[in-house]
């Protein structure tokens, strides 16, 4: 028997809850319907049962919009989002965008392009099921990964090698877990890159899979791509010491080719130590980072500002950024002679090419 | 029932972003500001100790800063450190809105 997608529409209007609900009883998945009239009602109905889909009001009482959102972004990150809204203001559209949702769309333009909007619906309610298969590809397993994740899919990719066989798993365009003959995670993600040649399917999503990935496919290929490399270039196989050593310098060559006077990486408290490239006292200045992007989070969740991008400071004798990368972050010093505006750009290129 | 929800509904509103500046003291008193009156005095004065805090906590690192700024998606906080107080600049972000420059002292 086929499962119905649920959708839970939100809104403090009563008369416009029965319009959706007549309206959503239309689409051609058949889809089951509930309507709450707050965002109480609605976190509680999201704890208790599984729901594709939330549609949801901006504009309610006690709890508005912007907040279910951005606890829903938190507590269910696999729940397709959808802002239903009469606020015609560019802010609120910017805002529930940087939330995450997945579209925004104004009731008055509903009234009048309802068919679209339900398309885009049904479109979002059936985006999982496309899956299947999709045929053998003939491209390398690395542009095949890129595209997946770039179209921010979600599907398992199969890839046999002779007798060998991997999966990859990836979730909503991100990688998060690999398997192939006994290994699991990154190292088995790393082996199966090293493969030169196979055939690829794609298999149906598996939403309840286990994330063992977390740092991001971009950086596991670049350190794929330079491992194989080095194993090419190098004469003898270098021991454990000599790759760190190896490291430590290609570290120094990309601070000194961008300019950066240096770069701590910080991770949470009491999770491993703290890497500091350049010259500068690292312990003071990471424990000020990791204390500055607390403090940010803290304040954009109290006055709603959305997921936080950056920091950054300066005086007269450098400036700083402390970019947020997973569960650490990134402090990276530049004299005050580098021009404020591509700061950012540099430093997050800096911060992307750190573990490759 | 009908009659009374007329007269006590709860009034729908949406949390705005603060657009203007705010000038706090050391001690993380408001003293002046252009952000609009309807924005809830609380949340100036947090954003105000959140700020001071970190340069407070940027001086104990033997870092002092002249200016810090917070990128959140929807909005820029610049603060300008003033004798121990600050002055902050608050810009929300639409989402086509112009990459601002940073001002520099």
């Amino acid at each position: 028997m086929e499962m119905r997608h649920k959708i839970l529409v939100l809104d403090d209007d009563a008369d416009w809850l029965n319009l959706c609900n007549e309206m959503f009883a239309h689409l051609p998945s058949e889809p089951e319907i509930r309507t709450v009239v707050s965002g109480a009602r609605a976190l509680a109905l999201l704890e208790t049962e599984p729901f594709r889909l939330l549609v949801c009001d901006l504009k309610m009482p006690r709890m508005d919009g912007l907040q279910v959102l951005s606890i829903v972004r938190r507590r269910f990150p696999e729940l397709r989002t959808v802002v239903l809204s009469g606020l015609e203001d560019e802010e609120f559209r910017s805002r529930a965008y940087a939330l995450g949702v997945d579209l925004f769309w104004l009731k008055t333009d509903m009234q009048v392009n309802s068919q679209m909007f339900l398309d885009c619906i049904e479109s979002l309610l059936g985006r999982d099921m496309e899956g299947g298969f999709r045929g053998i590809q003939s491209k390398s397993l690395m542009d095949i990964i890129q595209m997946e994740c770039l179209s921010r899919s979600s599907t398992v990719l199969r890839i046999t090698r002779g007798p060998l066989v991997a999966k990859l798993w990836i979730q909503n365009g991100e990688l998060i877990d690999a398997e192939t003959e006994g290994a699991r995670g990154e190292a088995a993600f790393l082996r199966i890159l090293a493969w030169k040649s196979g055939t690829f399917e794609n298999l149906p999503a598996e939403s309840g899979r286990e994330r063992t990935i977390t740092r991001p496919v971009n950086a596991l290929l670049l350190e794929s791509a330079q491992s194989i490399d080095e194993t090419a270039d190098s004469v003898e196989p270098g021991s454990i010491e000599q790759t760190a050593h190896r490291k430590t310098i290609w570290k120094l060559a990309l601070l000194t080719r961008e300019g950066a006077e240096f770069v701590i990486v910080v991770p949470p408290e009491g999770q491993g130590e703290i890497e500091t490239m350049g010259t500068q006292p690292s312990e003071p200045l990471a424990k000020w980072a990791r204390r500055a992007v607390e403090t940010a989070k803290r304040l954009g969740e109290r006055i709603e500002a959305g997921p936080l991008s950056h920091i950054a400071g300066h005086n007269l004798e450098r400036q700083m950024l402390v970019l947020n990368r997973g569960n650490e972050c990134f402090l990276v010093g530049w004299p005050p002679n580098v021009a404020a505006g591509p700061l950012l750009e540099k430093s997050k290129k800096l911060v992307s090419s750190w573990d490759s | 029932m009908g009659f009374l929800k007329r007269f006590f509904r709860s009034r729908a509103a949406v949390q705005q972003l603060p657009a203007g500046s705010v000038a706090v003291d050391r001690n993380g008193h408001v003293l002046t500001y252009t952000v609009s009156s309807a924005y809830p005095k609380e949340l100036l004065r947090d954003i105000g100790q959140e700020v001071l805090s970190l340069f407070r906590e940027a001086r104990a690192a033997q870092m002092p800063l002249a200016e810090v700024s917070i990128h959140f998606a929807s909005l820029h906080i610049t603060a300008r450190e003033l004798r121990g107080g600050a002055i902050i600049f608050l810009f929300p972000q639409a989402a086509f809105s112009p990459i601002t420059t940073r001002p520099r002292l």
